[in-house]
């Protein structure tokens, strides 16, 4: 039988402000375990929240960036539950009035096809402590410095058809809250987090299966493998005659399966009612305005403007503005360089195969935008040849110095005086005379051999296009 | 609508409340009532009415995004009845 995969995903992505949601406790990464923990945080008895203006502004930036809705009135809610590191016994979330209503985001997929995909909804929430279980004489060790962290969780809706549309998705979002500047969203850091909700159904078929979750998914690859293999399982139960049960399961990356854990609380379980401690939020026009006027350039905006100022394809461009950094590493390029198109050759080609390869992102790239810049400058100019260009990359790698001084130093020039080029073409033709008389007998191709002994004989600095020029009217007299 | 016994085991479960058998027989009853008077409330027609999140008619005041709070870590932990390496430390507790 054929089946339909579904898929809705559920992220919670840590807000970067400097203190946490209710208290003003900072909220940095890493800090020593709970130096970041007070007596609000601790819900030490008589303390009472008071919501971050901060956390409200980055929901409302994320809700207009994918045009959602915004909500002008959100309400707080008490979602309880006993675990260890939930001081309180609840956690203060959104459950009937989230300040992000419905909203989309576009995902381009493999086959360069734009599918978009719906966000039901983005509500603001304060996160759990950490509990470590190991080492402890039996006992578990708490860490609160997480507790009360603001976090956004954005749901999707079941639109999701692939794993691989899941992980577009991901990077999507990924991206937009770094553009917007609201998250680090470093997954392994877990400041940016997912859960999937899988389900599958005879293709054709209008109703969903019953889903399973997969908790606490830590990477995109992770992802994509956690549901390839929830996918398989679920078509094997069913296959068997078996029935899904609704329940949380992880996947363990060593064994690439997902196994179950609780059975999950069913949602009147949580007892969730509104938070006494905290009013209603009531936002206006003017807030929401003024948080638009403030909107960076998006993902989608800067893919189009490079399409169109630089005329880059869809694919260059999109690859060049996943990150606000890749795309400002291009920008300088392109600048210095002076000319887009071989810049965009340049950071998708070379650099990107040389960061891919040693697991770098654009910022720890061992060659600045400028110096690249001044490379792509020098082809343009002509002073060096686009071979030559590759081994001064390799140069640079380890070499501080100015690119322009490399190339004076190692003699990278290009030769284009037309004088020394004549002087390698008589050498080509006099050392080949077959091949010479074989293109006088009209086989065309073998002027590509006579060109690469003549590039080989100047060690890659001829110019190729004169070579070729002089060699074919050379060999016409 | 009545509550029984089971559902104020799960109930209490919950709440992680310890309940007695006997206790358990006269909180369902306690509980019942409550929720008689509740269907009462629900009988009355409130689709004019619109739906109140806080008793108070006034908003939320925001506060600015500021550290206020200090490190007050050793103070804290001389509370607990157990720490070490900075984490305070419970019965094991495993999913």
């Amino acid at each position: 039988m054929e089946w339909e995969t579904v898929i809705g995903l559920e992220v919670h992505v840590s807000l970067s402000t400097r203190s946490k949601l209710f208290s003003g406790t900072a909220s940095e990464f890493g800090a020593a375990a709970n130096t970041q923990a007070n007596i609000f945080d601790l819900a030490l008895p008589g303390t009472l929240p008071v919501l971050n203006k901060e956390a409200l502004r980055m929901a409302v930036r994320f809700g207009l960036a994918i045009g959602a809705e915004i909500s002008k009135r959100s309400v707080f809610d008490r979602k309880n539950y006993f675990y260890p590191d939930l001081p309180k016994g609840y956690q203060v979330t959104q459950l009937d009035f989230p300040t992000v209503g419905k909203g989309a985001l576009s995902i381009t997929l493999g086959d360069g096809s734009e599918k978009v995909i719906g966000v039901t909804r983005a509500h603001i929430e304060e996160n759990a402590g950490k509990s470590l279980h190991e080492e402890f004489h039996g006992m578990s060790g708490i860490d609160l410095n997480r507790a009360g962290e603001p976090l956004l969780e954005i749901v999707s809706e079941p639109e999701i058809r692939s794993a691989e549309e899941a992980v577009a998705y991901l990077k999507k979002l990924h991206s937009i809250v770094r553009y917007l500047d609201i998250s680090d969203a470093i997954m392994a850091q877990g400041s940016m987090r997912c859960d999937v909700n899988v389900s599958i159904r005879p293709k054709g078929e209008t109703e969903l299966g019953t889903r399973t979750e997969i908790k606490n998914i830590n990477s995109f690859r992770f992802v994509e493998k956690a549901i390839h293999s929830e996918v398989l399982r679920q078509q094997e139960v069913i296959e068997d005659g078996g029935k899904i049960t609704q329940e949380t399961r992880r996947y363990d990356a060593n064994k690439d399966i997902t196994t179950a854990m609780r059975s999950k609380e069913v949602e009147n379980d949580y007892r969730y009612f509104p938070e006494p401690d905290l009013l209603p939020v009531e936002i206006d026009d003017s807030f929401i305005e003024a948080i638009r006027a403030e909107l960076p350039e998006l993902p989608d905006q800067k893919q189009a403007r490079f399409i169109a100022e630089y005329g880059l394809s869809s694919y260059d461009a999109g690859v060049l503005t996943s990150s606000r950094e890749m795309a400002d590493f291009f920008e300088t390029v392109a600048r210095v360089g002076n000319d887009a198109k071989l810049a965009a050759n340049w950071v998708t080609g070379d650099l990107q195969a040389l960061l891919n390869k040693n697991n770098w992102e654009i910022t720890q790239s061992p060659i600045q935008a400028e110096r690249l810049g001044t490379l792509v400058a020098r082809i343009v100019d002509k002073t060096v040849s686009g071979k030559i260009a590759k081994s001064l990359f390799e140069t640079m790698l380890d070499d501080p110095a100015a690119v322009n001084d490399i190339i004076e130093r190692e003699g990278l020039k290009q030769v284009t005086d037309s004088g020394a080029i004549e002087k390698l073409v008589d050498e080509v033709i006099a050392n080949s005379p077959d091949q010479v008389q074989q293109f006088r007998d009209g086989k065309e191709q073998v002027l590509g051999y006579l060109v690469g002994q003549a590039m080989k004989l100047s060690q890659g600095k001829a110019n190729p296009g004169q070579v070729n020029q002089l060699l074919r009217d050379k060999l016409k007299t | 609508m009545a509550l029984d016994k089971s559902e104020v085991e799960k109930i209490a479960q919950l709440a992680r409340l310890h309940i007695s058998a006997e206790e358990a027989e006269e909180v369902a009853g306690r509980i019942t009532d409550i929720l008689a008077l509740i269907d009462q409330m629900q009988a009355v027609d409130t689709s004019q009415v619109e739906a109140l999140a806080h008793p108070l008619d006034v908003v939320q005041r925001l506060r600015a995004d500021e550290v206020t709070e200090q490190d007050r870590r050793d103070a804290l932990q001389e509370l607990a009845p157990a720490s070490e390496d900075g984490l305070y430390l419970v019965p094991r507790v495993i999913e």
